[in-house]
C-alpha cells in the first residue's frame, strides 16, 4: 500500500562526490518499507517529476536514502537541511525476496547501486541466512556505506581503477564465490547486471536484479517504464519498473 | 454549496473532473491515494482491438513543466478490459470513458461497436495519439479522415461518442467541424503535443520513438487556445484538457468553454492533485458566488 507522507529531514549527509545521504522521519513508509522498495520524492517547483530513490534502510521511524546528483532535482534534494520538509510516496515497487535466495546470499552493489543492498544484506543477516557482500565502485572517491556492510556482513570492495581496494570489477569477485552462495541478489548498472546475471546462471544460482528506468508517476498508472521481459513464446513483453519492479527474477529479464 | 453537477451528452457527471486517458491506467493505483468515486469520471487507459505492448524504453522525458512521452498504447486489449477492468470500475460511483482507438477505419468500426456493448458511459474515440505508426494523429490531422472514420464509428455507436482531437495541426476548427459533421457527439482536447529532447552527451534522442508527445502544465495556455477556438466554431459538448494543476485551472478551461475536464499529467507530481483542484473549484465558486459550474462553461468575456 502506497503511502503519501510529509517528512522532516533528519540529517543530510555528504558521502562522496555528488553523494548524498538523507535520513527521514517517516514513520508510516519506514515501517512498512521492505528492502529493494524505493521512495517517490517531490523534488520543488522546478521540477515536475518526482525523483525515485531506492531505499538503503528503514529502521524504526527513520527511513535512509543515498543518491547521486544527477540533474536539477537531485541538486535541489543535495541543498536539502535539517528540518526541512519533503512530500515522498512509498515504499512503491516490488522489492527483492531475500528468502528465496537461501542460506548463503551474495548481495552485489554497483555504484549507486550500493545503498539498497545494505537493507537486503541486513533483513537476510535477521532472517538467520550468512550474507556477503560485494561492492564495486568507479574509484577511491566514489567508495560509500563500506563501514555499514562490514558491520552486517563479509564484503569485498572493488574499483575499476585500482584506486581503492581491489583492482577489478564485483563479477570477478563474485565468480570466485559462486560455488558456495544459494543466491545472488544485485543493484547496478545495466551491463553490470547483465554479466551478473550471466554468471549466476552459468552456476545455477538463483538470481534477482533491481532494474533502473526513465519514471513518471511511479506506482504503475503511467506505463513508462517499461523493462523488456520474456513473454510466452520467446516474445517480448513490457513489465514496469515501478510496479512489477525494480527487483525482477535474472531470468525473467529481455537482456 | 456549489453546483458541480455536469450534463455530458446526456450523462450526468456528478463533477467537472475526469483523468485523462493514459495517465491513469484503469485506476487501481491512484484508488490506493483517494476515492475513485469523488470523480465525476475516469478515462481508462487507451484500449485497442487485440494486447499492444508499447514502445520500448525510455518512455518518459522531462521538459520544463512537462512531459514527453511515447508509451505507445500499451495495453491488453479490448476484450480484457471488459472482462477484467470494467467489473471493477463499476464498483465505483463514476462514470466510465472508455478510450478506443485503431489502426484502419475497420478497427474503429469494431472497437466502437465492441465497447458500446459494454457496461461503459461514455465512448472517447483517439484520433491523435502520436505514438503509434499507423491510425491514431494520422486519423486525427486531415478533416476529409476525419469526417471518414468518425461517421463509420457513429453509425456504430450505441453511447455517447466523444472524439479526441490532436493539436498538431494548422487549424483546429476545421478538424472539430469535420468531426461533428460526421456525427460526433461531443469531442475532447487536447492530446499532446509532438515533441522532442536530445541527450546533449550521447547526441541521441531521448526517447526511442524519437519524438513523443508533450503534456503537462506546459501545454495549458494551448489548450485553452484550442478549447476557446473549437467552442465557438461547433455546437457540441467539450472535455478540456492539458496541463491543468489546479482548481483555478479548471475555472479557466470552463471559461474558454469546456463543459468538463480532465486532468492527467499534474497526478504524477502529486496523486491527490484531482482531489484538491475539486476542493479549490468549490471554494473559489463559493467566494464568487458561482451557485453551477456550468454557469462558467464558454463564459470568457472576450
Amino acid at each position: 500500500m502506497a503511502i503519501q507522507e510529509i517528512c522532516r529531514v533528519a540529517q543530510n549527509k555528504q558521502l562522496g562526490d555528488g553523494l548524498y545521504q538523507l535520513v527521514l522521519d517517516a514513520p508510516q513508509i519506514a515501517a512498512a518499507a521492505q528492502c529493494g522498495q524505493f521512495v517517490h520524492i517531490a523534488c520543488g517547483e522546478g521540477n515536475l517529476l518526482r525523483r525515485p530513490i531506492s531505499i538503503c534502510l528503514a529502521e524504526g521511524v527513520a527511513l535512509t536514502i543515498v543518491f547521486q546528483v544527477k540533474g536539477s532535482g537531485t541538486e535541489w534534494l543535495a541543498a536539502r537541511a535539517e528540518g526541512d520538509t519533503l512530500d515522498v510516496l512509498g515504499p512503491l515497487g516490488h522489492g527483492f525476496d531475500v528468502a528465496a535466495l537461501g542460506a548463503k546470499p551474495v548481495f552485489v552493489g554497483g555504484g549507486i547501486g550500493v545503498p539498497p543492498m545494505l537493507m537486503a544484506a541486513k533483513c537476510a543477516r535477521a532472517a538467520g541466512a550468512a550474507p556477503r557482500a560485494i561492492l564495486g565502485f568507479r574509484s577511491r572517491g566514489a567508495v560509500i556505506l563500506e563501514d555499514a556492510f562490514h558491520a552486517v556482513c563479509e564484503t569485498a570492495v572493488t574499483t575499476d581503477d585500482g584506486s581503492y581496494a581491489r583492482h577489478g570489477f564485483v563479477t570477478d569477485v563474485l565468480a570466485e564465490q559462486l560455488a558456495d552462495a544459494t543466491g545472488v541478489a544485485a543493484c547496478g548498472p545495466k551491463p553490470m547486471l547483465k554479466a551478473i546475471a550471466a554468471l549466476a546462471k552459468g552456476a545455477g544460482v538463483p538470481c534477482q536484479v533491481s532494474m533502473e528506468e526513465r519514471m513518471g508517476c511511479g506506482i504503475g498508472a503511467c506505463l513508462v517504464c517499461a523493462c523488456a521481459l520474456k513473454g510466452e513464446n520467446g516474445e517480448t513483453r513490457y513489465g514496469h519498473v515501478c510496479k512489477d519492479g525494480p527487483v525482477f527474477d535474472a531470468e525473467e529479464v529481455e537482456w | 454549496m456549489a453546483d458541480l453537477k455536469v450534463n455530458f451528452c446526456g450523462v450526468e457527471l456528478k463533477n467537472p473532473v475526469t483523468t485523462a486517458s493514459g495517465t491513469f491506467g484503469f485506476g487501481h493505483e491512484y484508488g490506493e491515494f483517494f476515492d475513485l468515486s469523488e470523480l465525476g469520471g475516469i478515462g481508462v487507459k487507451g484500449l485497442t482491438p487485440t494486447e499492444r505492448l508499447g514502445n520500448p524504453a525510455p518512455r518518459i522525458a522531462e521538459t520544463p513543466s512537462g512531459i514527453l512521452n511515447c508509451v505507445g498504447l500499451q495495453n491488453p486489449g479490448i476484450d480484457r478490459f471488459i472482462a477484467e477492468q470494467i467489473p471493477f470500475l463499476r464498483q465505483y460511483d463514476t462514470a466510465i470513458i472508455a478510450n478506443v482507438s485503431g489502426n484502419t477505419v475497420e478497427e474503429y468500426e469494431g472497437m466502437v461497436e465492441k465497447i458500446s456493448d459494454a457496461d461503459v458511459d461514455l465512448i472517447e474515440m483517439n484520433i491523435s495519439c502520436p505514438n503509434v505508426k499507423c491510425g491514431g494523429m494520422a486519423f486525427g490531422t486531415q478533416p476529409n479522415m476525419v469526417e471518414e472514420v468518425v461517421s463509420a464509428a457513429k453509425k456504430k455507436a450505441k453511447k455517447p461518442l466523444i472524439v479526441k482531437l490532436s493539436p498538431n495541426v494548422t487549424d483546429i476548427t476545421e478538424i472539430a467541424r469535420a468531426a461533428v459533421a460526421a456525427g460526433a457527439d461531443a469531442l475532447s482536447l487536447i492530446n499532446t503535443l509532438l515533441g522532442m529532447r536530445i541527450d546533449i552527451e550521447s547526441r541521441k534522442p531521448i526517447l526511442s520513438n524519437v519524438m513523443g508527445g508533450l503534456s503537462g502544465p506546459a501545454v495549458f495556455p494551448v489548450a485553452v487556445r484550442m478549447v476557446y477556438q473549437v467552442r465557438k466554431a461547433v455546437d457540441v459538448p467539450i472535455l478540456g484538457m492539458g496541463g491543468i494543476r489546479t482548481g483555478k485551472d479548471i475555472v479557466e478551461m470552463l471559461l474558454a468553454g469546456a463543459d468538463a475536464v480532465a486532468m492527467g499529467t499534474v497526478m504524477f507530481a502529486d496523486p491527490l492533485a484531482p482531489v484538491k483542484a475539486l476542493g479549490e473549484l468549490e471554494e473559489w465558486m463559493d467566494a464568487h458566488g458561482v451557485q453551477s459550474v456550468r454557469e462558467l462553461s464558454g463564459a470568457v468575456e472576450v
